[in-house]
């Protein structure tokens, strides 16, 4: 179905519980071949919201919820004020996925746990109440932070990860008018009730996302680690913005992927950096202090080093380029 | 609900009247609202070139130029596309003239059972399109720079969405080296 405006959009789904919003379709058109969704009407909204980049009073950008993956990664000002933005969309999918994907789609794809798309297994995130059939199987991609005895997966988003670490907001439209939301509290952790992957309810469509005007945010970089040189969801990631000033860190972002059920912003390393020299030693101590609480799966221990490995060079890597 | 005018209902089933331009010609048809466009393309309008291989958008064998950029056609719905211009490999040809990357590939030996190759052509093509307009890709070291020289590990790296099962990559990256190097 195709509704003429964004409140035309957000009505069609509030009347149909069982209909979806389709912009890019490179993951909602997979899962419907896979019959893992099965919605009744798709409320077409790739033409509705904005396709276009914008400078924002603040000095920050507005990213329309419909600018393809591959165009905001290329974005000039992207690229420089926000490069682990780029850097993050370009280490995801293909070049032909990122033409189709979109910015809000890509922040709402589903979790690439296999048992998510295996209709013969029992998974609480597709059919809640049948049991979770990871935490006993393959675990090796999932996670090992903030999941629950319902859902190990992992959010699959390079770019989520990336606007974590930025601090961007999320606007969404609902029935009663807008939100901004911190992006850092779109997406949630499993708990009892892992078919919700963000705290948006069912006919709340994002519209942009708002990355913030703090200047440092362009010392930034992406990194990420999987199992084929290209084209591969991440192991571990990390996205990391770094404000050093005589040696001593004046400010701090980090966020982590391929580790939770969502991109996990790492506050604690954040807080313990916070003021303190920007040493190799120091950025050791803060990632152990923030992966204290992982809890690995039996395939995917591997995870809590690299984790802490990948956030040591991230960092150093940033630090020294200043 | 703002429903589209030429769509009509069927119980659950829901056809729609869409035009494409494909290759240059106007094709108008009726589509179920679920047909991706490389069904409608190879079952509805006779256009095989863009090849079914995963139909989840993981091989690429599916690549064509929607509005000029490149796409898997299998994760596309073709009802979403209603008057968008489509270029297979088919539509590349000029005057019975193979295209540069066509005859690349043939000079090259850019392929062993042939499936993958319309995809990886048409990939190509629109990888070359992106490099020119200074996309910078995943290898590319300077994210600012101006000018995207391609070289191997870039040309592998942007064509890393279509899969070649006869591994013809050794082939395929010095076909397509050769066009891009003019």
């Amino acid at each position: 179905m195709r509704a003429h405006d964004v409140e035309g959009a957000v009505a069609a789904l509030a009347e149909a519980p069982n209909a979806e919003f389709l912009a890019g379709g490179t993951n909602l058109v997979d899962l419907m071949k896979l019959g893992v969704e099965t919605p009744d009407v798709l409320v077409d909204v790739r033409r509705l919201t904005s396709d276009r980049v914008e400078d924002l009073e603040d000095g920050g950008l507005r990213v329309g919820a419909a600018v393809p993956n591959s165009v905001l990664a290329a974005d000039r000002k992207v690229r420089t004020r926000y490069p682990a933005l780029s850097q993050a969309l370009l280490a995801g999918a293909s070049g032909q996925l990122r033409n189709l994907a979109t910015t809000g789609g890509n922040l709402l794809q589903r979790t690439r746990c296999v048992y998510f798309y295996d209709t013969t297994t029992p998974c609480n995130k597709r059919e809640p109440g049948s049991g979770c059939s990871a935490i006993e199987g393959h675990n090796k991609n999932h996670a090992i932070l903030g999941s629950s005895e319902h859902c190990v997966a992992t959010h699959p988003s390079d770019m989520a990860v990336a606007m974590a670490a930025l601090d961007a907001f999320v606007n969404v439209l609902g029935p009663d008018g807008d939100r901004r939301i911190p992006i850092e509290d779109l997406h949630r952790l499993p708990g009892d009730e892992p078919q919700r992957d963000t705290i948006l309810e069912h006919c709340e469509l994002i519209t942009s996302v708002d990355l913030p005007p703090l200047r440092f945010l362009s010392n930034s970089k992406y990194r990420k680690v999987r199992e084929r040189a290209s084209y591969a969801f991440a192991l571990v990631s990390v996205a990391a913005a770094l404000d050093v000033e005589d040696g001593v860190v004046r400010d701090i972002r980090i966020a982590l992927g391929g580790v939770a059920h969502k991109p996990w912003r790492a506050t604690k390393a954040e807080e313990t950096l916070r003021g303190e020299p920007a040493s190799e030693e120091n950025f050791r101590a803060a990632a152990e202090i923030e992966l204290e609480d992982a809890e690995p799966l039996r395939d995917n221990a591997f995870k809590v080093p690299l984790a802490r490995n990948v956030m040591v060079r991230t960092l150093l890597e940033l630090s020294e380029e200043r | 609900m703002g429903q589209h005018n030429g769509w009509l209902r069927k119980g659950r089933i829901v056809d729609a009247e869409i035009t494409l331009r494909v290759d240059g010609a106007e094709r108008r048809l009726t589509v179920d609202t679920r047909t991706t466009l490389l069904d409608a393309l190879r079952e509805r309008l006779g256009i095989t070139s863009p090849k079914k291989g995963c139909d989840h958008g993981q091989c690429g064998a599916c690549t064509l130029l929607l509005d000029g950029r490149r796409v898997n056609s299998c994760l596309a719905l073709a009802v979403a596309y209603d008057g968008s211009e489509i270029i297979t490999a088919e539509g590349l040809a000029e005057n019975g003239q193979l295209h540069p990357l066509q005859r690349a590939f043939v000079e090259h030996d850019g392929y062993q059972c042939g499936y993958c190759t319309p995809g990886q052509i048409v990939s190509a093509l629109g990888m070359l399109d992106e490099a020119e307009a200074g996309w910078p890709s995943h290898v590319t070291e300077d994210l600012n720079v101006e000018e995207i020289v391609l070289d191997d590990e870039e040309i592998r790296e942007r064509m890393s969405g279509n899969l070649c099962r006869c591994a013809a990559y050794a082939n395929i990256v010095p076909a397509i080296r050769e066009v891009s190097d003019r």
